[in-house]
């Protein structure tokens, strides 16, 4: 939690200490910050333009955090976004050694609980920039399994069948260069490449691709675009599989202030008390059933 | 010397400073309260309340704009229930005076809101958004017809009994200081100015209106000139007092809206960039104060 004290301020100075171009447009930046809190897989940070003129935050998803082993134990944060407009172009020119202020992490990210538990196949659906802050979460699957699986060694004498993980990313085309795929690969996990054109890997879309490589999901992670996401809450739907879905919408405060960021929700929200739930902070992953898209 | 007495007198009630925040950018201190020690504050105004929950407009609802946004959040809000059960209870802990910013699409459902909390201790004033759509006379907004704003004034202030009741104008009209005279004429404790400059963006490559509403709110340090602008109108218009709000982003902002006559001054979407702005604002002051010799902060209201 935020220290309470009076004057601190949430938004912090980060040192950019790499940043690579992925693909065109495509950028990977770790910045060293000190985050207010342990970041969960799915949240998000603000990252705010150095220009003046420029007053609100850009959400961007967490794709990575370490400590830092050299620095006085701040955290080494990776984002890994896509030059849109204006603020992420400022965002992209900078570099090693140049400074933004971030505000973070954000958020509710994926629940984990589920899949340590009882499931058999997790699947990790990405969609694009979806990819991000499902590298972090195939981090912290990994890194939890693990350490559950000895727990349960030590306390059951019945060794417990750790689940398979599926990550699939979907691109436009090949000149992506399947971005982030090769994390996937580098943690041990079954990892599909689909694109729209079919330049490289499957053709089609995630959804499409998961129909044809995993035959029984018993929970989906998706983040990407929105038609993405209502297809992927379709067809769990239908298929009566747990999905958490991460959305995103315009945010202005990010934390639960403007109430500019709602999505619709198929319930009555307990905050707002109308069918609406703010991403930046009921949010931005929702259990799919909860939101009306 | 002595130390800078920032306290000032609003329609007959006292705050230790002249410090707000603008309805909308600050909810019920709630979040930002990790942030910021509200004790600290003039006094909190909280975020538009209507008498039923409001669903607000589609998304998307905010963008950005040079050196401001736009909004077109269509008040959203939990209702008058809620926000007494909940909002009200949470500032209970706090030591700040409560500000309420009432809503509503009818003269009735405003005094429904006032009726509601006139009897209510934790709330020191009510503040009136007449930037609300009249929706029994054609939608049109309370706020530009001064018939309509001084009857709706006249009736909060039956229903408010003892409460000042501050009239929230928009800058949306040719003439602000016939729009201050309306409030004042309906029995108005109070203005408050500026709301948002209605304002449109268009996304030139998907050839379609930025926020789903078509039209947007304008707010922040772009508008400041414009308000301080319509401050100094208003209150050169009317014999009661004014909180001055648009843009405020600095202590400099701060001092030049009193200047231009405001008694109290509220940080809105500033708060969205920093939220302890309010609190820089309030030490600028102090030290502002000190650096001309300025021993009372209400010795520069209107002094132009
Ligand atoms: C929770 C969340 C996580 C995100 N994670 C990532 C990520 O990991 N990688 C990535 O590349 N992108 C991510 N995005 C999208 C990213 O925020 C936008 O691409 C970015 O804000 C665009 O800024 P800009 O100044 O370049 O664009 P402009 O169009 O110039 O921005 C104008 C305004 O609109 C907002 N805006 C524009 N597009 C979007 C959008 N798609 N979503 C939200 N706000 C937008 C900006 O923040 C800014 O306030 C995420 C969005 C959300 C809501
Ligand atoms: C996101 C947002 C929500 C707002 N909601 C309200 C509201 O509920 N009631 C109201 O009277 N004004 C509302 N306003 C207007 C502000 O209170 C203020 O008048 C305006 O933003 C100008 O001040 P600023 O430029 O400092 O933000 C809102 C403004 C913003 C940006
Ligand atoms: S961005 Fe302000 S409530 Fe979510």
């Amino acid at each position: 939690m935020v220290n309470m004290q009076d004057n601190i301020s949430i938004k912090s100075k980060a040192r950019i200490t790499e940043k690579t171009e992925l693909a065109d447009g495509i950028y990977s930046m770790t910045l060293c910050a000190d985050l207010c809190s342990k970041a969960e897989p799915g949240q998000f940070v603000m990252v705010y333009p150095n220009n003046g003129a420029k007053l609100l935050g850009r959400p961007i998803c967490i794709a990575s955090v370490k400590k830092d082993t050299a620095d006085s134990g701040e955290d080494l944060l990776r984002i890994v976004f896509r030059t849109v407009g204006d603020g992420t172009r400022e965002i992209a020119s900078y570099g090693e050694g140049d400074r933004l202020f971030i505000e973070g992490p954000l958020g509710h990210g994926y629940p984990t609980d589920e899949a340590i538990s009882d499931r058999k196949h997790i699947v990790l659906l990405g969609g694009g920039l979806g990819a991000p802050s499902l590298l972090y979460l195939a981090e912290s699957l990994t890194v939890l399994m693990n350490t559950e699986s000895t727990v349960a060694e030590n306390a059951v004498p019945k060794i417990q069948e750790k689940p398979h993980i599926t990550a699939i990313l979907g691109y436009r085309d090949c000149s992506l260069k399947h971005f982030l795929a090769d994390d996937f690969r580098g943690l041990g996990i079954n990892t599909v490449i689909a694109t729209d054109d079919g330049s490289e890997g499957l053709k089609g879309n995630v959804i499409d691709a998961l129909k044809e490589t995993v035959k029984e999901p018993d929970l989906i992670y998706a983040c990407g675009p929105l038609p993405m996401l209502s297809a992927v809450k379709k067809y769990a739907g239908a298929a009566g599989i747990k999905a958490y879905i991460s959305m995103e919408e315009r945010m202005a405060c990010g934390v639960g202030v403007c109430l500019g960021c709602v999505a619709k929700t198929v319930k009555e929200d307990p905050h707002s008390h109308v069918k609406n739930a703010r991403v930046c902070t009921e949010g931005p992953v929702f259990d799919a059933d909860e939101v009306d898209i | 010397m002595k130390s800078a007495e920032l306290s000032v007198d609003f329609a007959g009630h006292h705050f230790r400073n002249p410090l707000t925040v603008a309805s909308g950018t600050f909810g019920s201190g709630m979040e930002y309260s990790r942030y910021v020690d509200i004790g600290r504050l003039g006094a909190i105004t909280t975020k538009g309340v209507s008498s039923v929950p409001w669903e607000g407009n589609p998304t998307p609802r905010v963008t950005e704009t040079p050196s401001g946004m736009m909004n077109a959040i269509g008040l959203q809000n939990p209702g008058i229930d809620v926000f007494i059960e909940r909002d009200l209870k949470f500032l209970e802990d706090y030591d700040v005076p409560v500000i309420v910013n009432v809503c509503g699409h009818s003269v009735e459902e405003y005094e429904a809101v006032v009726e509601r909390l006139a009897d209510d201790d934790r709330v020191e004033m009510l503040e009136i958004n007449v930037s609300c759509p009249n929706v029994k006379q054609g939608a049109i907004q309370f706020g530009t017809d001064p018939d309509m704003l001084t009857e709706v004034t006249q009736r909060c202030k039956t229903k408010a009994k003892d409460k000042p009741v501050i009239m929230k104008l928009t800058p949306n009209v040719t003439s602000i200081a016939d729009m201050a005279r309306a409030a004042e004429a309906g029995g108005a404790d109070g203005i408050s100015l500026i709301n948002t400059l209605t304002a449109m963006k268009i996304d030139i490559y998907r050839r379609k209106f930025v926020l789903a509403n078509k039209t947007g709110g304008l707010s922040g340090p772009a508008i400041h000139p414009v308000a301080v602008r319509m401050v100094y109108e208003a209150s050169h218009a009317v014999g009661i007092p004014v909180i001055g709000m648009g843009g405020v982003a600095t202590y400099a902002d701060a001092i030049e809206m009193m200047m231009a006559g405001a008694t109290m001054v509220a940080v809105g979407m500033i708060s969205f960039t920093e939220p302890e702005a309010i609190l820089n604002i309030l030490s600028g002051m102090e030290r502002y104060m000190e650096e001309t010799g300025t021993e009372h902060i209400r010795d520069i209201i209107g002094i132009l």
